[in-house]
């Protein structure tokens, strides 16, 4: 049995260790918010957060996690940056199929905890790795920018 | 507003609602008109419920449902049509609900192709008539039936946000309240449609009903499917093309902690397990010999060899003017062969389909473009009558076409034959781009005759499958494939003598279907090209040729001329920077755009900067519109950058995001969308972005380099420095 703190509560579980913590979340926990792209950790759409900082769980193995907290797209809004990405992501309109949107707004939300007024390539660099076939780019890069606005206002 | 199933109990199936005024894809193909006015439920079924047509419900409480006919995939088609609807119902918009509309190709058919699918951009278009008029007519039986209560002339009564209002009485009833009654009439005859002057939803940037869950994780796409008892199971098709599994050694597999069970078919094997990492681990384990069969030695090679053997031959001419070869012997002639490759779709949702089998039923839970079809096939693949199957459609993680075919539903169902209890069955990435239905190969040719810098003969022939042939068989005849002809026989210049032809070209085994932007993406990108190689030779501007051929066009003439204002066209650049413009009539949406590009002296490309300037008629909502170019011209600026797949040894060789790639927003431009105000019928605007993009880029690249490339994707090593031609 497995246990880890997941959004602030304890779940407890049986899987293998190296099974991606991706298939715990998504078949064991039925946490499906997670989203499955392309199991290589090229597109980003499993991003969460371990510890707050942003990681591709479709290859980081639960046995890695140990006591380490996650965040998933299920509980980041909780966190007062990820309910400012949520909003600023609504607010523009970034959205369009939003398979990938999990991992963008958790890329993003990430990026404001450490950078929390990120330049054009500061937001290159964090959110590089988190690939949108809808093409939203344009306004992940500006919501990004408003939700960091938002803190000071 | 949350996206919910919808129940089509107390709902006829006597009925066929959808209809109107059909006009195929640009010409030609018709089908038979019909009435949109019957009532969907029996009068004494009601239970209170109002449902005067296919899309819209009132109970009691007021709770307006919007049936949704076409499907989300990011187009924000859910927005869209429940703007039009709820438009001329005088709905509360903020109270609205929408569902997912079932599986019926009479009630949710689309007028264009006559069958219930989402595509070819033609949501708004093709429901534009059929669903304003089901809001007017459900409109007037609500003040009819108010009318009636308050007896007074249903004249003198008004509607606005879900009430009916008598304003001489001073009194007013919500639609919920009118329910009841409003279901015991008869659906008036004639309707009279709001004077677009009034509309009050219609060009507002309202907020989109979908996106809310797709913030928080809750939103639910097919793959999300979950189900007591599930089990999860992954595939692995014959690499090679037509081939068929030889042996198979499973014992490895079946020591995987969580497997549960190896399935051989004859041309796929599939693992299942307790989950995916199970499924996966045991895909990988099991020892395959193939039998690879006749398409083993098959490349991309011979492919393109054949192509260009079959583009030499006369075609089926789909459209002529004037007098061509008349018109190619006066002036200088010119011609030049234009080709696309194949491409893979990759949405980000990974194919997948969820199935339920038992001895007399079949449950499936899916995404699809073609929810119909996909019960058909379900049943088909079942061996059960199509009432046994019940389709159950998501939110799509992506669709550009891939979602308008049901095989993944077909190849579930085939495991599902045996498994006990429901399986999700999902493609890892590499299956899904190693067995994709490609767009296919093109190669198109154009000879063209310039006379005092006007072309005064054109002759366009397109070599390339038809996807149409295989896909709507109706529409595919005396040889010419509507779609492969699309934007090609109606191009936007004056050219007194013309033709465009069609040469049916099947690649041999490699399945080939329809990708965003479909025929146009092939033909913009050939005749705008080449437009660009004759304004040079004819010593004119690019946006200038094309102006003063345009002279007739006037919407085109005004986009090109507005994009090429806000781009700065025609201002100084430095050295390997170019602008390059282009224009397309496409999809009843007429847009102009220019791309500002960088070429390195290695030959990689920086793209600064996008200016489109587009006249789409009727803006339902120009917020929506200015997200699907903007991301439309990212999809089809990615192909040309990277989009490539290529066949060797029969086999896909590009498997993963690693070597089929995607623009990244490092990558990703400046965009400027500029809408132009029209009263016009509203166009198409899915795909137009993914259109308009490669060529203003390949042109882009022609005016920094001076090199004419005639290929996508773009060959590097062709512009780099020292290879000018």
């Amino acid at each position: 049995m497995t246990t880890l703190t997941i959004n602030g509560q304890q779940k407890s579980f049986d899987a293998p260790a190296d099974m991606p913590l991706l298939w715990v979340l998504r078949d064991v926990l039925g946490m499906t918010g997670t989203k499955f792209g392309c199991g290589i950790a090229q597109c980003g759409a499993c991003t969460v957060h371990i510890d707050g900082k942003p990681v591709r769980s479709c290859m980081l193995p639960v046995g890695a996690v140990r006591d380490r907290a996650i965040t998933t797209i299920e509980g980041v809004g909780a966190t007062p940056i990820g309910a400012r990405v949520q909003k600023a992501w609504l607010d523009l309109e970034v959205v369009q199929c939003g398979y990938c949107q999990s991992g963008q707004i958790m890329s993003a939300t990430a990026l404001l905890a450490t950078t929390p007024n990120p330049d054009d390539s500061d937001i290159d660099a964090a959110m590089a790795g988190n690939i949108c076939r809808c093409g939203t780019y344009v306004r992940i890069r500006a919501a990004i920018k408003r939700a960091a606005s938002e803190r000071q206002s | 507003m949350a996206v919910t199933r919808n129940d089509l109990e107390g709902v006829s199936r006597r009925a066929v609602l959808v209809g109107g005024a059909a006009s195929g894809f640009l010409f030609a193909f018709h089908l038979p008109a019909r009435a949109v006015n019957e009532p969907v439920q029996p009068p004494d079924r009601t239970d209170g419920r109002f449902a005067p047509n296919a899309f819209i419900r009132i109970d009691r409480s007021g709770t307006t449902t919007l049936i949704m006919p076409q499907v989300e995939m990011g187009q924000g088609v859910y927005t869209s049509i429940s703007m039009v609807l709820a438009e001329e119902l005088d709905a509360d918009f903020a109270q609205v609900a929408v569902a997912h509309a079932p599986p019926n190709d009479k009630l949710y058919a689309n007028p264009i192709f006559g069958i219930q699918v989402t595509g070819n951009s033609n949501s708004v278009r093709a429901f534009w008539k059929p669903l304003r008029t089901a809001g007017a007519t459900a409109r007037a039986m609500l003040v009819q039936a108010a009318a009636q209560q308050w007896q007074v002339d249903p004249a003198g009564c008004s509607t606005a946000n879900g009430r009916v209002i008598h304003a001489a009485g001073g009194r007013s009833l919500a639609y919920g309240d009118l329910a009841d009654a409003a279901s015991r009439l008869p659906p008036p005859k004639d309707v009279a449609l709001k004077d677009p002057e009034k509309f009050v939803l219609i060009g507002q940037p309202l907020k989109r009903i979908d996106t809310p869950d797709k913030v928080n994780g809750k939103a639910v796409y097919g793959i999300d499917a979950m189900l007591p008892g599930m089990k999860f199971a992954t595939l692995g098709a014959c690499p090679v093309f037509g081939g068929k599994v030889g042996a198979v050694d499973d014992r490895a597999a079946l020591k995987i902690p969580g497997v549960r069970q190896v399935i051989v078919l004859d041309d796929l094997v599939a693992v299942v397990g307790d989950h995916m990492w199970a499924a996966r681990k045991g895909l990988d384990a099991l020892v395959v010999t193939w039998d690879e069969g006749a398409n083993a030695h098959l490349s991309s090679n011979d492919i393109w060899e054949d192509l260009r053997a079959a583009s030499r031959k006369d075609g089926v001419v789909a459209r002529s003017a004037g007098d061509v070869a008349k018109g190619l012997a006066e002036g200088d002639r010119f011609e030049a062969s234009y080709e696309l490759p194949f491409l893979a779709h990759a949405t980000m949702e990974p194919l997948n389909c969820t199935v339920h089998l038992t001895p007399d039923s079949c449950e499936i839970w899916t995404g699809s473009q073609v929810i119909a079809r996909a019960q058909s096939a379900a049943a088909k693949a079942a061996g059960l009558p199509v009432e046994k199957v019940t389709a159950n459609n998501h939110l799509l993680g992506g669709g550009f076409g891939r979602r308008l075919e049901p095989d993944m539903v077909v190849a579930a169902v085939r495991i599902a034959k045996h498994v006990d209890g429901p399986v999700k069955v999902v493609w890892t990435r590499e299956e899904d781009i190693q067995h994709d239905i490609y767009r296919p190969v093109y190669r198109d040719t154009i000879a063209a005759s310039l006379s005092n810098g006007r072309i005064v003969g054109w002759k366009y022939r397109i070599a390339g499958s038809s996807v149409i042939a295989r896909w709507l068989p109706p529409a595919f005849q005396k040889g010419i494939d509507i779609d492969a002809v699309d934007s090609a026989v109606d191009i936007p210049y004056d050219i007194p003598n013309f033709s465009a032809e069609y040469v049916r070209a099947e690649p041999p085994a490699v399945p080939t279907g329809f990708w965003r932007g479909v025929g146009p993406n092939n033909n913009v990108f050939a005749i705008e090209s080449f437009i660009d190689e004759l304004a040079r030779k004819a010593g004119k501007d690019p946006v200038v040729f094309r102006r003063d051929m345009l002279d007739k066009n006037p919407r085109m003439l005004a986009a090109l001329n507005l994009a090429a204002e806000r781009s700065n066209w025609g201002q100084p650049l430095p050295a390997r920077i170019g602008r390059g413009v282009c224009v397309q009539p496409s999809f009843a949406s007429f847009i102009a755009t220019v791309v500002e590009a960088e070429v390195d002296e290695q030959g990689e490309v920086y793209l600064h900067r996008v200016t489109s300037a587009v006249d789409t008629g009727i803006a339902v909502n120009p917020d929506t519109i200015r997200a699907q170019l903007e991301g439309g011209l990212i999809f089809g600026l990615t192909a040309a950058l990277y989009g490539e797949i290529t066949i060797e040894n029969g086999r896909v060789k590009q498997s993963n995001f690693n070597d089929y790639r995607m623009l990244r927003i490092d990558q990703a431009p400046k965009i400027d969308i500029h809408l132009i105000k029209s009263g016009e019928p509203p166009g198409g605007i899915g795909e137009t972005g993914a259109t308009a993009g490669p060529p203003a880029l390949r042109n882009a690249i022609y005016a920094a380099t001076r090199v004419a490339l005639r290929r996508l994707p773009i060959d590097r090593s062709l512009i780099a420095v020292g290879n000018r031609s």
